[in-house]
């Protein structure tokens, strides 16, 4: 929800990144404010989840130019771990498998860190098992997950019902979902939306990068971003992305050249 | 990434530093002299010394083994004594006449002798440089009529049982290094379970390796009678030295009908430095031989330390339905090198071996799985399953797998899995993102990668070789 009296959660400025020597981002702007609910559409390749990464601090990525500010601190100055600790949280497009560690056992580790780190209660294995069946239970999740490796074996659907869960444990003020809509049936689709709506509030904020309207009409953004070769090439209300369906991406691309055109006359 | 996964391996040995006791050394090299000189200072019976001149006799035609994937200077063995001892002052009737040097040097190790024995229910034969100087719990043991001693006292007290079984599962020739434990062994462990007796605890021996350029040649034999169990734990540490230390020990198993020997080890001898300078060469013989029916031997190892090991802790089976079981991590850091499995020979009717071997190389290290799976025409419906798995820290490192499989028998049924998996960036991210550290994160999934392998320690010892896993490969992030 939009309230211009609410507090900048994130402030990018002309952000520029490259990985192994090619740039991706080319000068990314954004600014999200708490209680926001932000999405991110674009084709595929057009540096949506190296965006994501980058505010994650994946190492793999260099920042070449630009800031971040996230909660009134240099983002980028952060190792990735404190990031998250200080409530940056990615759910990931391609979640990575962990053989031989139990889901259960990361869930906790993962938790207890947030807690220690916000000075609160470390869960112990008994009672973390009985709050994270709750959470589970929101997202309609089988149990059996708890005792399984870390996404090992995991359906796509799975393992995107297993980071809503994280986020779910971990609160974030930043909630980063790359396109968590992807893999997703209809009915699961509806159930994840549900869990997200739910840990929305006034005091944090989502970024939704998807490239389907879908998702749109369970979780309904503020902001509809395009990106576009490393860049946010347009940004508007809810309806963009209901005009992006009906006419594809390249309406704006022609729109953009009308104007750009336009300014120069 | 590689800066901080390589910096995550690195630290420093924690049990670095010599005990100032009083030593009796032989002068280096090795003769028949020498020979007669151990024999005669440990003053032995007539057979065992013709036992150690045979086994000499043999090591003289024998030349060192070549085939193992490891590489290292060749040894000068007329350059090492082959007999150290402390000066033993007299006949200890109590923990409280333990040097108390030795006991510090307990302490430093963190192994608090008679608190560790007392806390843990553990009876501790103490090998100290090569002699026994205290042995605990032995009445307690006694009462079952459970034998834990040193092998030297077995050697006077216990000859009969001694001279049957010693040199039954590994012959005086049977390798070049078992041949030359066989001529100059000191010490070690002896013991014995009667008919029927389940050992009320576990029996354990923390090696020490303690004066510098003297060889360890340590001797264990195990005996388990009709119905007997036992579960035998071996922990190993050494000071800090930098001339390379041989250490070639002999351990056999004996299991009859229905008996059980479960033999669990954690090695954590001193590796070398981070350059490979020094560093213990651990070329040791251990073999079981499942006997009786229903009998079982199990080896569990982790394998941390010494700069090179050669170790194929095996099982004859010879019973029928004997089972053998060999689970093992070896992880291998700097300059490290490994090359180490198993040997399972089936030769009776339904026996069954399950291996399961998981290798952790990181650094400049090198760890190769060697194994060995023979099915005798005799073995009806044998059974093996193999799961060598490694796991590579970086990319200096490597690491690689030899099955051997041998069946001369076609009801025989044989498994073997391998696989080789990465710690990535990828996945130390995705822990990141979740607030972990690297560290706790690498610890992480090498816990989950060996589980298999520390469900198998007893409870004590499997919480040891976690910890002593992450400080392994733990150190300063960067
Ligand atoms: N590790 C990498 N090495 C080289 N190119 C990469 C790497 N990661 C992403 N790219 C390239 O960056 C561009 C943007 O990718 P990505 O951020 O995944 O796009 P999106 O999420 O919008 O589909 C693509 O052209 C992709 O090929
Ligand atoms: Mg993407």
């Amino acid at each position: 929800m939009i309230d211009q009296n609410s507090k900048t959660l994130l402030e990018v400025r002309d952000l520029h990144a490259k990985v192994s020597d090619v740039e991706i981002l080319k000068g990314v702007n954004l600014t999200v404010k708490c209680g926001e609910i932000h999405a991110i559409m674009g084709l595929n390749g057009s540096g949506k989840s190296t965006f994501a990464k980058v505010l994650a601090g994946h190492p793999g990525y260099q920042v070449t130019a630009g800031s971040v500010s996230f909660d009134n601190q240099d983002l980028l100055s952060l190792e990735p771990e404190v990031r998250s600790r200080n409530g940056i949280f990615l759910a990931f497009q391609y979640p990575i498998e962990i053989p031989g560690v139990a889901n259960s056992q990361f869930l906790r580790l993962a938790y207890n860190t947030n807690q220690l780190s916000r000075g609160k209660e470390e869960l112990d294995p008994l009672e973390f098992d009985d709050f994270v069946r709750e959470k589970m239970q929101l997202l309609e999740m089988n149990v059996d997950f708890l005792d399984r490796s870390v996404n090992e074996g995991f359906s796509g659907g799975e393992k995107k019902r297993n980071e809503i869960l994280q986020m779910a444990l971990l609160e974030p003020k930043l909630a980063i979902l790359d396109e968590t809509d992807s893999g997703l049936d209809i009915d699961a689709l509806r159930i994840v939306a549900s869990g997200v709506n739910k840990l929305t509030n006034k005091d944090n904020a989502i970024i939704l990068v998807t490239h389907y309207q879908r998702l749109l009409d369970y979780i309904v953004p503020d902001y509809v971003h395009i990106m576009e070769s490393g860049r946010i090439i347009k940004t508007s209300g809810k309806d963009l992305a209901k005009e992006l369906e009906v006419h594809g991406y390249d309406w704006i691309k022609a729109d953009q050249l009308a104007k750009s055109t336009e300014s120069s006359i | 990434m590689s800066a901080l996964l390589q910096n995550l391996v690195n630290q420093p040995y924690k049990h670095g530093f010599v005990t100032e006791i009083e030593s009796d050394i032989a002068p280096k090299g090795l003769n028949e002299e020498i020979i007669r000189m151990i024999s005669a200072k440990k003053n032995e019976p007539d057979w065992l010394l013709s036992f150690r001149l045979r086994a000499y006799e043999k090591w003289l035609s024998m030349t060192e083994p070549q085939w193992q994937n490891v590489k290292y200077p060749k040894i000068d063995f007329q350059d090492i004594s082959y007999y150290s001892a402390p000066k033993p002052k007299k006949k200890l009737a109590s923990m409280d006449e333990v040097d108390p040097e030795l006991l510090r040097t307990f302490e430093k190790l963190g192994v608090p002798l008679h608190e560790r024995a007392a806390l843990a229910g553990v009876a501790v034969d103490v090998i100290f440089d090569s002699v026994s100087v205290a042995t605990t719990f032995k009445e307690k043991l006694a009462e079952v009529g459970i034998i834990f001693c040193s092998i030297s006292e077995a050697v006077q007290n216990y000859p009969e049982l001694v001279q049957k079984y010693l040199g039954s599962v590994v012959p005086v020739g049977d390798n070049f290094y078992a041949a030359l434990n066989s001529a100059v062994f000191t010490d070690g462990s002896f013991c014995y379970i009667p008919e029927g007796v389940k050992c009320p605890m576990d029996l354990s021996t923390y090696f020490r390796i303690n004066t510098e350029g003297s060889g360890q040649f340590e001797r264990t034999l195990i005996i388990a009678e009709n119905g007997a169990s036992v579960s035998y734990l071996e922990g190993c540490t050494a000071p800090r030295f930098d001339t390379n230390q041989l250490h070639a020990a002999v351990v056999e198993l004996v299991a009859l009908d229905n008996a059980e020997i479960k033999y669990s080890t954690v090695q954590n001898w001193y590796a070398g430095d981070e350059k490979g300078i020094g560093g213990i060469y651990n070329f040791v013989t251990k073999r079981g031989l499942a006997k009786g029916i229903n009998s079982r031997i199990s080896w569990t190892q982790v394998e941390t330390g010494s700069a090179i090991t050669w170790k194929y802790p095996s099982c004859i089976l010879r019973g029928e339905n004997s089972v053998g079981e060999f689970y093992s991590v070896a992880v291998t850091n700097n300059y490290q090198q490994a090359d180490t499995g198993t040997k399972m020979i089936h030769i009776g009717k339904n026996t069954r071996s399950t291996i399961v071997s998981k290798g952790i190389s990181a650094g400049h290290s090198n760890s190769s799985y060697r194994g060995l799976v023979r099915i005798a025409p005799t073995a009806e419906n044998a059974r093996n399953y193999s799961q060598c798995d490694s796991m590579l820290i970086g990319d200096q490192c490597g690491a690689n797998t030899f099955p051997y499989i041998q069946v001369h028998n076609n009801t025989a049924v044989v498994e073997h899995e391998a696989s080789t998996s990465k710690i990535g960036e990828d996945q130390l991210f995705y822990f990141a993102q979740r607030g972990i550290g690297a560290e706790e994160a690498v610890s992480m999934i090498i816990n989950g990668f060996c589980k298999e392998v520390f469900q198998q320690l007893p409870m004590e010892f499997a919480v040891e070789a976690t910890k002593l896993l992450s400080f392994k490969l733990e150190g300063s992030v960067g």
